[in-house]
């Protein structure tokens, strides 16, 4: 019992912790406390209409009918029965304001009963209820808001009510849908197994984990609340003369429209303020409160990876050596990213050099960098919050970080291709696969529509994809995962790359698929000699296909060298934990050995070796400055102090 | 496909069926005595037990529905006890200018709304984005019964240039030409807000796809990135936008009341808020029934134009 228990704390502390960040994020906005500003000021206005020295508003003067604006006495004017319009103005704006805020108060709790009674209780009742709200959502929103006030007839109450109606929906369907999520996690069960009672886990569990949608859905509607009250109130259906909305003042100005204006247009422009400083509120409390938007997860990524300028990326590398005429030659490469107001150094200063015809692999876990540095290579980390900082990416000797967006096209799927990792994903889903494989020969080979789906078709004889010219035609959706990334195989080969860059690219599969796809990629690249960017955070895979490999750690190479060096006589103490990771080329026994502790994250590296905390060589120089990858032998590099030591 | 439309069918029914009980529930839900509201405080007792047998109230709820149902499919929606005419002669003659003037209005917030949540997308965070952004916020921030009032006295009193109402008979002389006259401010004041929440959706749904690896893998094809845009990602983007237009068919369907009020239209909404003023019940349910269901409708259509344009519809 202890072990959920224990679940239930974290849950609650981590809630604790939750909000603060949210707030702050929310005062950092400028959009939202303009909108808190805006309405705070119009809504303190409102409060204290009953204290502001105003006129009665519904004082009516017959002999003063119709006064324009800036009256003596008449700020704003009178209407048509000689009623002073700001008077009328301020105590309209509460009654709107306040109509607006209670509906949408009583929406989202009608709303979030049924919609966390649905997701809690499931089956029958689930199925029942949302038919319900299906039916209600089916009709035109204000056309069953309309219907309502038919049956129950005209009046401020009464069209309050068919609005709060016609919005239950929107609320039931938020809050299910975020309460089944949590439904189905974990300490939900540890909640149902603690033997807590249902409304306990309901309002100790559920509402609080929901709660911030529900806090979205209400500030993003009362500002429809509001203009929708309105309109009713305009069409005469909502508030009754006397007594004035909004709206209702903007419905008796709409007769006087020609004689004077104003009587309809500045309550018009009290609803547009209104609703205009609710969206800007709503907008910002979104921002700050939907986890998919903190981390700038909206942000388009640009044609190419922004990077500083060159004299900026050069400051402090040495001058450029002879392999500055390689294929690929990477020289301290550093790429970050910048998240709010952290930095992680994902690549932190990389190396690495691919001759023609060579296979390098980078080797490292997840977090360590492998993937950013080949990504980088063509430009294609997403940006913002991607940004190459430092360093130079040469392809024989030009700089692909500052070469024009025209002439890095060129390169892309040209000289330099890629496989990915997810077939899964990276291929179009609403594209026939050899119109994609095609797309490349077109772009790099210059053929027509018709030569190169011819050759896209050989391509996928070549990547041994049955039927070739049938497949062709086919949608990814239709393949197996195999077969696509074949296709993303037989793209990357299209125009006869020099070199490929394959990110893990056989993670996605299983294990049968993954050997057949790799000996297909090697062989293929062999026969048409394109050197080979292998990443991977399997040793076994890159032994078997690589000539040298590039161990990351911490964003940075711990370990270079020929493959079977490295796996002879590793130099570095991560590099010969990784490899009693694997069973097969680590120990004859066949004893898999996990490295204790989790890699650093990358905008909180420590001093010296990232590695010296999981280390159990560490020593107090480990971690006291920084530490060069230097040279241990031949061809081969090591950033450990210790890296001589037996 | 075919398959697709028959279970898409199928789907229709149950949903036509929950609408006409919602639409049936009104009437019959109305506090105190349904066919005393419908007839008005000053209707005799004899008329009101008239009323009351003629809509079979003394009647079980369901068999109620039953006949009700049985009338409508017979092109029965009852009669109009103030115009003095059954509902469905009506209806008829006002669902035309409401379905080409919130037709109109939808395609041209389609046309403007799309490109330019496009654009919004593309030159993210650009002067571009942010011009489009701040009229978005004030676009779904305007009540639209004022901004036709605006326009009115802009367009039609100040600059004279278009008719600002009077639009009686829609086929009472004048041909196309004069119809469209009459329907430029109409429309445009109500594709305003439309369109506005479609070019914040469009924005949405292009940075969502511009952020998919697909994309990241036409631009290591070396493609334009003209390319990517459009023939990657827009394409993809589509799809996710065609079911918001037909939600906003929905939208604009209703704030057609609005706009038919200010711009004296004569379509089934400015029918709808007279009747009930009038308390004419019968003509307001078979209003709102009729429009829900040509609303029903749009969104099949909507559902079936999302099937063609993505494969994997047609597939699950």
């Amino acid at each position: 019992m202890s072990a959920p228990a224990a679940s239930l704390t974290v849950t609650r502390s981590a809630r604790r912790f939750a909000l603060p960040p949210a707030l702050t994020r929310l005062l950092h906005n400028r959009t939202a406390t303009a909108g808190a500003l805006l309405l705070a000021a119009v809504a303190l206005v409102a409060l204290l209409a009953p204290v502001l020295p105003l006129q009665p508003p519904d004082a009516s003067h017959l002999a003063l009918r119709l006064k324009p604006v800036l009256t003596p006495g008449h700020l704003l004017g009178t209407d048509q029965l000689g009623r002073d319009i700001l008077s009328r103005l301020l105590w309209g704006t509460r009654l709107s304001l306040a109509v607006g805020v209670f509906a949408a108060l009583m929406s989202s709790l009608l709303g979030s009963t049924i919609g966390l009674a649905a997701a809690y209780r499931g089956g029958l009742v689930d199925a029942a209820l949302m038919r319900g709200i299906d039916t209600l959502m089916a009709f035109p929103y204000l056309l069953l808001a309309l219907a309502i006030v038919a049956a129950l007839g005209p009046g401020l109450f009464n069209a309050m009510m068919a609005i709060i109606v016609v919005n239950v929906p929107f609320f039931a369907r938020g809050v299910r849908g975020a309460a089944l999520s949590v439904v189905r996690a974990d300490f939900m069960a540890a909640a149902r197994l603690c033997g807590l009672s249902d409304l306990r886990i309901v309002f100790g569990e559920l509402l609080p984990n929901v709660m911030p949608g529900i806090v979205i859905g209400v500030s993003t509607t009362v500002g429809w609340m509001i203009l929708e009250t309105a309109g009713l109130s305009f069409l005469g259906l909502g508030a009754q003369p006397p007594q004035a909305d909004l709206g209702g003042m903007l419905g008796e100005g709409r007769n006087l429209l020609q004689v004077a204006p104003h009587v309809a247009t500045i309550p018009g422009l009290v609803i547009l303020l209104l609703a205009i400083a609710i969206n800007l509120l709503g907008d910002g409390l979104r921002d700050a409160l939907d986890p998919k938007l903190k981390a700038g997860g909206t942000a388009r990524s640009r044609a190419r990876t922004d990077a500083a300028s060159g004299e900026e990326r050069r400051r402090g590398l040495p001058a450029p050596l002879a392999l500055a005429r390689l294929p690929l030659a990477l020289r301290g490469l550093r790429t970050e990213f910048r998240v709010g107001r952290s930095v992680y150094a994902a690549v932190g200063g990389v190396d690495i050099a691919v001759a023609r015809g060579e296979a390098v692999g980078i080797v490292g876990e997840s977090g360590s960098g492998k993937t950013v540095t080949a990504l980088s290579v063509l430009g294609l980390v997403a940006s913002p919050p991607g940004r190459i900082v430092g360093g130079e990416i040469l392809h024989h000797g030009e700089d692909l970080a500052e070469v024009p967006l025209r002439r890095l096209q060129d390169v892309r799927g040209g000289r330099i291709a890629c496989v990915f990792q997810d077939p899964g994903t990276s291929l179009n889903p609403l594209i026939p696969v050899g119109e994609q494989v095609a797309e490349v020969v077109r772009r790099h080979a210059g053929l027509g529509r018709r030569a190169a789906m011819a050759r896209a078709v050989s391509l996928l004889d070549a990547v041994m994809i049955p039927e070739p010219a049938e497949t062709a035609r086919r949608y990814p959706h239709e393949m197996s995962g195999g077969q696509r990334q074949r296709v993303g195989i037989a793209m990357a080969l299209a125009d006869d790359p020099e070199i490929i860059i394959a990110d893990e690219p056989t993670t996605a599969l299983d294990v049968t698929t993954q050997a057949k796809v790799l000996r297909l990629l090697n062989d293929l690249r062999r026969e048409r000699g394109s050197a080979l960017l292998f990443i991977s955070h399997d040793f076994g895979v890159i032994a078997s296909l690589c000539d040298r490999v590039h161990v990351m750690y911490g964003g940075r190479v711990v370990e270079s060298g020929p493959v079977a060096e490295v796996l002879r006589h590793p130099r570095h103490p991560y590099t010969r934990r990784l490899l009693a990771c694997v069973p097969a080329l680590g120990s004859r026994t066949g004893r898999v050995a996990p490295i204790p502790g989790l890699p650093p994250s990358t905008d909180a590296l420590p001093t010296g070796c990232a590695f010296a905390p999981r280390c159990d060589r560490a020593l107090p120089a480990c971690t006291s400055g920084d530490i060069a990858l230097r040279p241990v032998g031949p061809d081969r590099h090591a950033r450990c102090i210790r890296a001589d030591d037996e | 496909m075919g398959g697709l439309i028959l279970r898409r069918l199928a789907q229709v029914v149950p949903v036509l069926f929950g609408v006409s009980v919602v639409v049936f529930l009104v009437i019959n839900l109305i506090p105190g005595d349904p066919a005393r509201a419908i007839l008005g405080t000053f209707a005799t007792p004899a008329t009101i037990a008239d009323v009351t047998h003629q809509l079979g109230l003394d009647r079980p709820l369901p068999v109620q529905y039953l006949v009700w149902v049985d009338n409508l499919l017979h092109g029965d929606f009852g009669r109009s006890y103030i115009l003095h005419k059954p509902v469905i002669d009506e209806i008829g003659a006002r669902l035309f200018p409401t379905l080409l003037l919130a037709g109109t209005a939808l395609v041209l917030a389609s046309v403007v709304g799309v490109p330019l949540g496009i654009l919004a997308a593309v030159r993210q965070d650009a002067a571009a984005d942010r011009i489009v952004t701040l009229a978005v916020l004030v676009g779904i921030s305007t009540p639209s019964f004022w901004l036709g009032m605006l326009l009115i006295l802009w367009f039609g009193v100040r600059l004279a240039w278009l008719p600002v109402g009077g639009m009686t008979e829609m086929f009472g002389g004048g041909g196309p030409l004069d119809i469209a006259r009459h329907l430029v401010l109409p429309a445009a004041t109500l594709a305003a807000v439309a369109g506005a929440v479609l070019v914040r959706l469009t924005r949405g749904a292009m940075l969502e796809v511009l952020r998919q690896d697909y994309v990241r893998t036409a631009r290591a094809k070396g493609l334009s990135e003209r390319r990517v845009v459009v023939r990657h990602a827009f394409r993809n983007a589509v799809v996710g936008i065609v079911p918001v237009i037909g939600l906003q068919a929905g939208f604009v369907l209703g704030g057609a009341v609005y706009v038919e009020t200010v711009f004296q239209w004569p379509g089934i909404g400015r029918m709808l808020v007279s009747a009930i003023g009038t308390r004419d019940i019968l003509l307001v349910q078979g209003g709102v029934l009729v429009v829900a269901c040509a609303y029903v409708l749009i969104n099949l259509l909507t559902d079936l134009v999302q099937a063609v344009l993505d494969p994997r519809i047609v597939a699950s």
